[in-house]
């Protein structure tokens, strides 16, 4: 590779790129050439760099210096002072890191980089930069000397689980796909990352598509597929974009197409884009969604295995699962299996939102502690507030309370404490978040979301949906506990797919951990986090109100009358309790009762 | 809503050699793959912006696929709309970081400043703008997120929500 003294990173994150960072990205590429500097000076994009308030950002390296608030018509200046003269620009660098990043300690000291260690490193749509990092080694190494069997065999003895949710075991699932006996089979890649909250799979699209392409290649050759599809959802076209340049290259390379390195193993791939519906991640319907039809789950057996794409057998892994693999070929099932827990090896990535200081994503062994990534990863929660839950698992996932932060991160162990392991969103939540409105958000979205095709989840979950609003709105009956708990059995019994099955979740650990919230709505009509808004008021203490007028110019309803500099009043009548009014007042006059 | 666009005109590629030019050149491009009706779907709701019942129609017949085929799938998947959409969109993130991080609050603020609710279009002469919520945009770090047309806002605070709009309505 060529040798260049300087790197350039551009963040290519939404952001960033609707702050015109691609933008940027071209002046600095123009301006770089006509310096005469393109083979000194490297420039790359790359997922997120700062903290997403000052974008454009870049990065330049080997000096780290992070420079924002870019504009097209500074490159110049930045070129020619950064990178002819070799002096910073202090006006364009971004202020260093505050307070909270030193408390954070070590931040990455609990962090394992398997499936990110590429990210934010190398150049996503340079494949040679993937290969420089022995990328298409464990292709290479397979081909020439592993039998389909053999190759199986690593991935069953690694412990490898699927990362899309309900954590099969990958090399009984390839086994099984391979067992079948047909003409065609067919691999997919589901990159549908539908939970709410989640960005994991993304990130690695972005920043490292190779490593799941490679790892298709490997399970196609492993399996005897002929073909692959990955399907990403709508809402990701840089990951598709990313993807699409990322397959084009590795044909080039004859790592796709036909004689995959001179061999007689032939795979080629697409991509096929989703349109936003939260079921297709489903697999089967997501196969149904690939055949152009409408994404309804359909009963299993027969499982993909048997019976999937075009009718034919499939093997569908997450986007996580196959870019875990050429790790595994490369550093052997031991190394992997020797990360984690006594039934889930390796490591995870999650996306930690929610109310702590570092949110963002994280790749931690199995075994670490939720109180470990909500303590130590994730800094503590913000702004002085108290742990109250963590949401685990996306909307089929359940709330968990302080009391289980010492647990164990795994499958086995999440699903027993009555959440699961999803795809790997976690949502903390802070001491003024209100459960039972937690449970009725994620009974809209799931609502929102059934396709309708079984009754127990298309009637029952608008039946709990409506009693979860009714208690918030502070019309909840006696009996509406015993009602919600009976529905949750019935509709994990009776529902088609794992959306349905997985719907009461939220409900029955909110129920579990949390039934005094559900009672004070109930029978004292009150909402202890002072959320929901049929149960609270709003007021402003006339002695520490100095009149500044902030709450009334954003006060959505004009509820807030009071003249300038003397203490105003909320119009209990008018007020729709929202809440703006208490943000935006600087002197903490507002009070919630 | 949109009765703007009373004329077919727009939305009726067997009236418009344009529209059925564009939608020909999706057509030929995908007809051969396997399980083409949505990458033809997907492709005409990206670049013409709707898959109106006449373009519904167009596709089902180029495709030789039922009518009821093309709208079944037009009606599962949330993507895809109908009619077109205002002048400008804004989106409100009701995932579940945005959700927690205050985008109800941003909501009731633009319904205020809008007049409409979730789902609707201003109507006001020359400028339309439509609101909408959206699940998830994958920038959950940067909770309440708020999209308008493509560009996404993090951290949006009330008082954001009023510039944007204002923004949008002094751009027309
Ligand atoms: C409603 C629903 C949504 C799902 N969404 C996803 C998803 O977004 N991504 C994913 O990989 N798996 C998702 N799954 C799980 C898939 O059905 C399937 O188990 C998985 O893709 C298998 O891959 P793995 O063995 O590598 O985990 C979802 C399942 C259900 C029931
Ligand atoms: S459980 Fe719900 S989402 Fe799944 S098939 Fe039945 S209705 Fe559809
Ligand atoms: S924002 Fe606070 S200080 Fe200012 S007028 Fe309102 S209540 Fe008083
Ligand atoms: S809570 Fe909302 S509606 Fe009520 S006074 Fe405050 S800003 Fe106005
Ligand atoms: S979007 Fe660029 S730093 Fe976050
Ligand atoms: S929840 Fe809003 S961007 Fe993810």
């Amino acid at each position: 590779m060529t040798y260049f003294r300087s790197h350039i990173l551009v963040c290519n994150d939404p952001v960033c790129t609707n702050k015109g960072s691609m933008e940027i990205m071209q002046a600095l590429i123009d301006e770089i050439s006509s310096k005469g500097l393109q083979d000194e000076v490297q420039v790359l994009d790359t997922p997120r760099i700062g903290n997403c308030e000052n974008g454009p950002e870049i990065l330049v390296y080997p000096e780290g210096l992070h420079y924002i608030n870019l504009k097209k018509d500074q490159i110049p200046f930045l070129v020619e002072e950064q990178f002819l003269k070799g002096r910073p620009i202090p006006d364009f660098l971004a202020p260093p890191k505050k307070e909270q990043a030193q408390e954070l300690g070590e931040p990455t000291a609990k962090e394992v980089r398997v499936v990110l260690r590429n990210c934010g490193k190398i150049d996503p749509q340079n494949i040679e930069e993937y290969i420089a990092e022995d990328g298409y080694q464990a292709l290479a190494k397979v081909l020439s000397e592993s039998t389909p069997d053999e190759v199986i065999d690593t991935v069953r003895r690694s412990g490898l689980r699927g990362r899309g949710g309900a954590g099969f075991p990958t090399g009984l699932k390839w086994s099984l796909t391979r067992d079948t006996v047909s003409n065609t089979k067919f691999l997919v890649c589901n990159a549908d990352e539908g939970d709410p909250g989640a960005f994991m799979n993304r990130s690695v699209l972005e920043g490292d598509p190779h490593s799941v392409v490679e790892g298709m290649i490997i399970a196609a050759y492993a399996i005897g597929a002929t073909q692959g599809y990955i399907y990403c959802r709508a809402e990701y076209p840089i990951a598709v974009r990313t993807l699409n340049i990322a397959i084009e290259q590795a044909r080039a390379y004859g790592l796709l197409g036909e004689h995959i390195m001179g061999t007689d193993f032939s795979f080629d791939m697409e991509v096929r884009k989703g349109a936003g519906a939260f079921v297709c991640g489903e697999e089967t319907a997501l196969i149904k969604s690939i055949e152009g039809k409408r994404g309804e789950p359909r009963p299993r057996p027969p499982f993909p295995s048997v019976k999937g794409l075009f009718g034919k057998p499939t093997n569908i892994n997450n986007v996580e699962s196959y870019a875990n693999v050429p790790q595994i070929i490369l550093r052997g099932p031991e190394w992997f299996s020797s990360m984690g827990t006594e039934k889930s090896k390796g490591t995870k990535t999650f996306a930690l939102a929610g109310d702590v200081n570092r949110t963002g994503l994280i790749e931690v062994p199995f075994g670490i502690t939720l109180r470990e990534i909500v303590f130590d990863v994730g800094g503590g929660i913000k702004n002085g507030h108290e742990f109250k839950a963590i949401q685990t698992g996306g909307p089929m996932g359940g709330c968990l309370p302080t009391a289980d932060l010492d647990l164990e991160v795994d499958y086995e162990k999440l699903t027993q404490a009555g959440s699961i392991m999803g795809s790997g969103g976690m949502v903390v939540m802070d001491d003024e978040t209100c459960m039972v409105d937690i449970a009725r958000f994620f009974m809209d979205f799931i609502q929102d979301e059934s396709c309708g095709k079984c009754v127990p989840c298309r009637v029952g979950t608008r039946r709990m949906l409506e009693i979860l609003t009714r208690i918030c709105n502070g019309e909840g009956r006696d009996g509406d506990i015993e009602l919600l708990e009976e529905l949750c059995v019935e509709i994990k019994q009776d529902s088609l797919c794992g959306l349905g099955q997985g719907a009461p979740n939220v409900i029955v650990s909110t129920l579990k951990n949390f039934r005094d919230e559900y009672e004070a709505h109930i029978y004292k009509k009150e909402c202890p986090a002072k959320v929901c808004r049929a149960l609270i008021q709003y007021e402003i203490q006339a002695d520490k109100c100095v009149g500044c007028t902030a709450c009334a110019r954003n006060c959505p309803v004009d509820a807030i009358s009071g003249e300038a500099k003397k203490p105003h009043s909320i119009n209990p009548d008018t007020c729709i309790r929202c809440g703006i009014c208490k943000n935006v007042c600087n002197y903490d006059a507002i009070l919630v009762k | 809503m949109l009765n703007t666009i009373t004329n077919t005109l727009q939305i009726d590629p067997t009236q418009n050699p344009e529209l059925a030019a564009q939608i020909d050149a999706i057509l030929e491009e995908h007809r051969n793959k396997p399980g083409c009706l949505m990458v033809v779907l997907n492709e005409v709701q990206t670049k013409v912006g709707f898959v109106s019942e006449q373009i519904q129609d167009y596709i089902a017949a180029s495709l030789h696929v039922p009518v009821s085929k093309v709208h079944g799938v037009i009606s599962f998947y949330s993507f895809f709309t109908t009619r077109p959409r205002g002048k400008h969109t804004i989106k409100f993130c009701l995932g579940t970081a945005c959700y927690v991080g205050g985008s109800p609050q941003l909501i009731e603020k633009a319904k205020q400043l809008l007049g409409i609710e979730l789902g609707d279009t201003t109507e006001d002469g020359n400028i339309s703008i439509t609101m909408e919520a959206c699940r998830c945009v994958g920038a959950c770090s940067q909770a309440p997120v708020v999209v308008v047309d493509d560009t996404i806002y993090g951290r949006v605070k009330p008082s954001k929500v009023t510039q944007l709009i204002r923004a949008l309505e002094k751009e027309g």
